[in-house]
């Protein structure tokens, strides 16, 4: 319980002081969650739309993959980018090993199947629910993708920060890649690790304590963004 | 562009192997508005859809005058339970419009014409699938009308609604035939069928029964069913 007391107070003491190394470490877990977060997003939503309203051969193995590979490990993820990327691997030339480059493609790894996957459910019922209109209306399939995407923007917005709150806790696959690097690849999460693996644990709870704040004002922002547009024409 | 006469030729409505509708081989004219009737099951449903292109056609064919392309584009259909976007009144409205290229302001400006139309100024920034039924049947009708076709498609406009509601949505449909428009509609209300209807199609088991002129199919029917249907017996 001390332990919990004094990380809270640690937590507070380096918040307030704005702790050089803390909001380095806080900024490149935003950076790079952010940037998976985007990736993934741009990946994610339109193969979901395409799954939702296309009928093509594969659809249904391709549906299954998704929802196999949502509880992929994490370390399974960064084992294998690890191998890619390692100078022997078939991607080493490009040097991305221990980079936050290298963090952000785990993560998207990780992240696109669970995006995916929550989106695509919410477009089928949509598309359920509007497909005579549609069809009577003669769309486009352009036009068809667009209007579902609009449509269900709050439950892709959800579907998003799902991913968002899976990829900044995540520690597994991005210390194998990143290999916490101090001044480098060192993020929360890794951080975190190290500091407990050191007995550290009231600066690893600070350090707890500042991740969750995180999460929670990148949830609460967004959705405040979402409300302002709530209350507009559209 | 003219798309009557239509013509279809022994054309089949089927569902897995199964015919819902059809064989039909009928003419319809040009003018004036189609009021489909039929005990329930009777594939008046199904007929509409066939005929607007979204049920599957078996076999047969249908001959639009200007090809079913270019058919397709000047017909609208308005469902028996309407669709309601997930948007306010107004995007509604606005939709239609905007997926033929019209410009935003202009396409807003005539959403707002046609809210005040059907009643619904009140209402443009509510959100659609929270209307009551008769709010979401005007804003269907509306939302079809605003695009001007030549030809709209009516399945049981008023299955739910009381009568006010009813008589809103009656008035708008002779104003929108007075003004040229083609209407076809399926009701299983006799009342309504009398008052609208300039011929009559009489579908009983997916086949189409009796095709007449409504003074004549009204006081004349031709056979036993129509007669039994007409005075609200039980059609075997
Ligand atoms: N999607 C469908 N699948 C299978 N059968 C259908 C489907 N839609 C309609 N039917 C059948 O086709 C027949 C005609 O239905 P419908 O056109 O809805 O009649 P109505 O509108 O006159 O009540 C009915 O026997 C109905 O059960
Ligand atoms: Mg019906």
């Amino acid at each position: 319980m001390v332990d919990i007391w004094s990380g809270l107070a640690q937590a507070f003491w380096l918040v307030i002081t704005l702790d050089a190394e803390l909001v380095e470490i806080a900024l490149r877990s935003l950076q790079v969650t952010l940037s998976a977060l985007v990736i993934a997003s741009l990946i994610a939503l339109p193969l979901a739309a395409l799954l939702a309203v296309r009928r093509f051969r594969l659809r249904r193995t391709v549906i299954a993959l998704l929802n196999a590979l949502m509880g992929l490990p994490p370390v399974v993820v960064g084992l294998i980018v690890y191998v890619f990327l390692s100078r022997s691997g078939p991607f080493g030339v490009l040097g991305l090993l221990f980079t936050p480059t290298a963090m952000i493609i785990a993560q998207v790894i990780i992240i696109v199947p669970l995006i995916a996957s929550v989106a695509h459910q919410s477009i089928r019922d949509l598309w359920q629910e509007y497909h005579d209109l549609l069809i009577s209306m003669n769309v486009t399939q352009g036009q068809k993708i667009r209007t579902l995407l609009w449509d269900s923007r709050r439950a892709l917005l959800t579907a998003s920060l799902a991913g968002f709150g899976r990829a900044i806790g995540e520690v597994g696959a991005i210390m194998i890649v990143g290999g916490n690097i101090d001044h480098a690849t060192r993020v929360l999460t890794t951080a975190i690790a190290l500091e407990t693996g050191k007995g550290n644990f009231a600066l690893a709870l600070a350090l707890g304590f500042v991740l969750i704040g995180l999460a929670i004002a990148v949830n609460l922002a967004i959705h405040a963004l979402g409300q302002t547009e709530r209350e507009g024409r559209w | 562009m003219q798309l009557f006469p239509v013509r279809l030729t022994d054309a089949r409505a089927t569902r897995r192997g199964k015919t819902l509708v059809g064989p039909v081989d009928l003419v319809l004219g040009g003018q004036g508005t189609t009021v489909v009737i039929g005990p329930n099951g009777a594939g008046k449903t199904t007929f509409l859809r066939m005929l607007h292109g979204t049920a599957r056609l078996g076999s047969g064919r249908i001959d639009w005058h200007c090809g079913t392309e270019e058919a397709r584009h000047h017909q609208c259909f308005v469902f028996q339970q309407p669709v309601m976007l997930r948007r306010t009144v107004l995007q509604n409205l606005v939709y239609p419009l905007r997926l033929r290229g019209v410009a935003r302001a202009e396409a807003e400006a005539r959403a707002r014409d046609w809210a005040a139309k059907v009643g619904l100024s009140e209402m443009l920034d509510r959100q659609a699938p929270v209307l009551s039924g008769g709010e979401r049947q005007k804003l269907a009708l509306a939302r079809a009308m605003i695009t001007a076709p030549q030809l709209l498609f009516l399945d049981e406009p008023c299955a739910s609604l009381d009568g006010r509601a009813m008589r809103e949505i009656e008035e708008h449909l002779q104003e929108a035939r007075a003004a040229g428009m083609r209407l076809i509609l399926s009701t299983h209300d006799m009342g309504q069928a009398r008052r609208l209807a300039d011929e009559v199609l009489f579908l009983l088991h997916g086949k189409v029964h009796e095709h007449a002129p409504a003074e004549h199919f009204f006081t004349h029917p031709a056979t036993a069913q129509a007669r039994a249907f007409l005075n609200g017996d039980i059609v075997e």
